[in-house]
């Protein structure tokens, strides 16, 4: 199905050394942008998102970084811009929904999380407005706000 | 009309209404009830698949009826008829479906079949005689409605370019008006002599228009101006002629008149034009915003128009507010509907 990578020949940067935080600066469990990040990249859940088309973590090809997470826990906004490789990267909206799901289920409903690509990053900003699309996300990972068990139509409605 | 909008305003909560297990999209007040000693009655619709509709009782609500075991995804919205007896329901599950206020009852008596993908929204002509849905298909439809509660597809409109948010007819003209994520407001009216329908006027960038996914629009009284809310974070008001439009007058084009911005740092949802001329306004923050068109030094006159935030409630939800509506019966009464899965009921007053 592939004819060919979008981009064969990516830039790797070294990852970066990540310090184990032992010491709780926030003594009132404040979150801050490097949690979130850290929640992104946690080994165990998503295994350091990678980038779809080859084997280094989205860390390693500078699509994200510490610097691409800004939150406001007292408004609880989260606001994330990320880098795709290329300018015409149509793997950008998978990656941004990928980032929005891991972070969907690691806050709570009321937290509004804005995904955008860095300005002029990306040739076509029409198809990253996809990003914000609120029900795209929860189409494509198959998970509604609520549950309701669905139960037999009756078949008694004229046509 | 009514009291001066001066001194200092509150929004008063009224009511919360719980009972949706998802979140609430949107809500409609029924045009008939609420005056003359008919309680006020108000329908609701949810990702939860079902419809409920409330009632007045005192100084309580209580939810009469569940319309469920029919839609089998999100109902996205609803709009109940000019005569008040016939609720439509717009769904995800790529149907409409019409129900009968029979009794305490409501039976549904029709479903509108044929859009390719989830309906967003459905919209009722003045004179109850036509209904409109639009879907994610990119298509707006029309049908006519005949006696024994049939409803029968007369166009098929294409021109949208992405998914169409919202329809919603003309208050008292037989022309449609819907607004897309292809960021445009289309105008549809019908032809004299082939009966078919076709779009008139398109309002996008190049007439001043939105620069990204238009979620909503509503008219104002007198049908002679329009609000138009969006993606890009403003509020756009739109002229026409419509007042002085007769049958066989031609159209009357729309026009840009100005924009709100400003006021709103995300997605604004849902606008309502109420009787007494206060914009409310739903947005992506949480808050309910109500507008108010600006009078003092006026210097221009009426043809260069300025609005002002009357207020602002913020936090008036605890998620994104999906919709806001006006009572048409009793002045100042606001419905709001949002992710949070509850409606609140408000009252705008003096602060006492």
């Amino acid at each position: 199905m592939t004819l060919g990578l979008i981009n064969a020949n990516p830039i790797v940067h070294a990852k970066k050394e990540r310090i184990a935080r032992t010491e709780d600066l926030h003594c009132d469990d404040a979150v801050d942008a490097l949690d979130i990040y850290d929640i992104l990249f946690e080994s165990h859940s998503v295994r350091d998102i990678r980038d779809p088309e080859h084997p280094y973590s989205l860390e390693q090809l500078s699509v994200l970084s510490e610097e691409s997470v800004t939150v406001d826990e007292k408004r609880g906004r989260i606001l994330i811009t990320f880098t795709p490789t290329i300018q015409h990267c149509s793997m950008a909206t998978v990656i941004g929904l990928c980032l929005r799901v891991k972070l969907m289920n690691s806050f709570p409903p009321h937290f509004k999380v804005d995904i955008k690509v860095s300005p002029g990053s990306h040739a076509n900003e029409e198809s990253v407005k996809y990003l914000q699309k609120r029900q795209s996300c929860q189409r494509s990972v198959g998970r509604p706000l609520g549950f309701h068990k669905p139960r037999p139509n009756k078949p008694n409605y004229s046509r | 009309m009514g009291e001066a909008l001066e001194g200092n305003l509150e929004l008063k909560e009224i009511q919360r209404l719980e009972g949706h297990s998802d979140r609430v999209w949107s809500i409609a007040w029924n045009p008939v009830a609420g005056a003359s000693g008919v309680p006020a009655m108000l329908a609701s619709c949810s990702g939860d698949k079902t419809v409920r509709v409330w009632r007045e009782s005192g100084r309580d609500w209580d939810c009469v009826a569940v319309l469920d075991e029919q839609h089998t995804r999100t109902v996205r919205s609803c709009a109940w008829s000019p005569c008040g007896k016939l609720l439509a329901t717009a769904s995800f599950d790529a149907t409409a479906a019409i129900w009968e206020h029979a009794g305490g009852d409501f039976d549904c008596v029709s479903t509108l079949e044929g859009h390719e993908n989830e309906v967003k929204s459905i919209s009722w002509n003045a004179s109850g005689s036509l209904l409109a849905t639009c879907s994610r298909d990119k298509s707006v439809w029309i049908w006519e409605v005949l006696p024994g509660n049939e409803f029968e597809c007369v166009s098929v409109l294409q021109g949208h370019t992405q998914d169409v948010k919202m329809v919603q007819w003309h208050p008292y003209l037989d022309i449609l008006f819907s607004c897309s994520y292809d960021n445009t407001v289309k105008v549809w009216v019908e032809d004299i002599d082939s009966d078919d329908w076709h779009c008139v006027q398109t309002l996008g960038e190049s007439n001043n228009g939105h620069s990204s996914t238009v979620w909503a629009l509503s008219f104002n009284s007198a049908g002679d101006e329009m609000v138009t809310c969006s993606d890009d974070l403003t509020s756009k008001i739109w002229r026409s002629e419509s007042q002085k439009q007769q049958v066989g007058d031609g159209y009357a084009p729309w026009k840009h008149l100005c924009t709100l911005t400003g006021y709103h740092d995300r997605t604004i949802f849902s606008v309502h034009w109420s009787r007494d001329g206060i914009i409310a306004s739903g947005a992506a923050d949480d808050a309910i915003r109500l507008f108010v068109e600006n009078k003092d030094g006026q210097v221009d006159g009426p043809s260069s128009p300025s609005y002002k935030l009357l207020l602002k409630k913020e936090k008036a939800h605890d998620m994104d507010v999906n919709s806001v509506q006006w009572s048409s019966k009793e002045t100042r009464l606001l419905a709001s509907a949002s992710d949070d899965g509850a409606i609140k009921i408000w009252k705008l007053e003096s602060i006492s």
